[in-house]
């Protein structure tokens, strides 16, 4: 495999807004050919958690420190791996069933460093990223826990 | 120092951030959690559980044992459920 050299623009953003998804690979991916993959991941609001049925989550940050949390991890998966371009937007606020929550993308000559990477940076974005989840069903609202898979999920990327 | 607290630590403790002067004896984020467990019901009730606590100094994590000396800003917090 070459050297890393090609230039990786990180993009990170924390907005209430939507996203489109086609929008943001064309702008990762641009006028440049040495791209040969891109993979992005979609987190979505989901209706069902267990037997609940969730009608609405509501998701809090830390200002600050969740940019530069998730930087300090892009940086990781840009050293990590030979990748061309990173983009994360992870939304606040209030969503319904269906609506669109988090969005990585890696770029790269070859998938499987996007898809090693995008992995990376979601398995992350669960445990370590200061954002919470607080859930609302026909039995109330209540804060989402934090599930010891997702807390497995990251841990078997440390490197010892 | 200024405290922040999130999700349900903000909501127990009845405030998203303050102030705070701890006394010397106070040199670790355990320690500190200690004190402001004393501080009314509602702490401690936030803090009844310390290990389940998150805390971060200065915009990163930072374990239990972390001295809090030259901190500007230390926020409390559950486990992080985001993505």
């Amino acid at each position: 495999m070459t050297s890393p050299v090609t230039p990786c623009p990180v993009t990170i953003r924390i907005q209430q807004d939507d996203f489109d998804i086609a929008r943001e690979i064309a702008v990762l991916t641009g006028s440049r050919t040495d791209i040969g993959a891109v993979v992005s991941f979609c987190g979505i609001c989901r209706a069902d958690e267990g037997s609940a049925k969730i009608s609405a989550l509501t998701l809090e940050h830390y200002p600050g420190m969740a940019e530069e949390e998730i930087q300090r991890r892009a940086d990781e998966a840009t050293s990590r791996w030979p990748l061309n371009g990173v983009t994360i937007i992870h939304r606040v606020g209030r969503f319904i069933p269906g609506q669109n929550i988090v969005l990585v993308l890696t770029a790269s000559q070859h998938r499987q460093a996007a898809f090693q990477a995008a992995e990376f940076l979601m398995d992350y974005l669960k445990t370590n990223a200061p954002f919470w989840k607080k859930e609302e069903s026909a039995s109330g609202t209540g804060w989402v826990e934090a599930q010891a898979r997702d807390d497995e999920a990251a841990a078997r990327w440390t490197r010892s | 120092m200024k405290v922040k607290y999130f999700a349900w630590v903000r909501e127990r403790v009845g405030k998203a951030e303050e102030t705070i002067e701890p006394p010397a004896t106070v040199h670790t984020v355990e320690e500190l959690i200690a004190w402001l467990s004393g501080r009314s019901e509602a702490y401690a009730y936030a803090f009844e559980k310390p290990k389940v606590i998150r805390a971060a100094i200065d915009h990163a994590h930072v374990k239990s044992d972390a001295a809090i000396a030259g901190a500007r800003e230390i926020a409390f917090f559950p486990p992080m459920t985001g993505g």
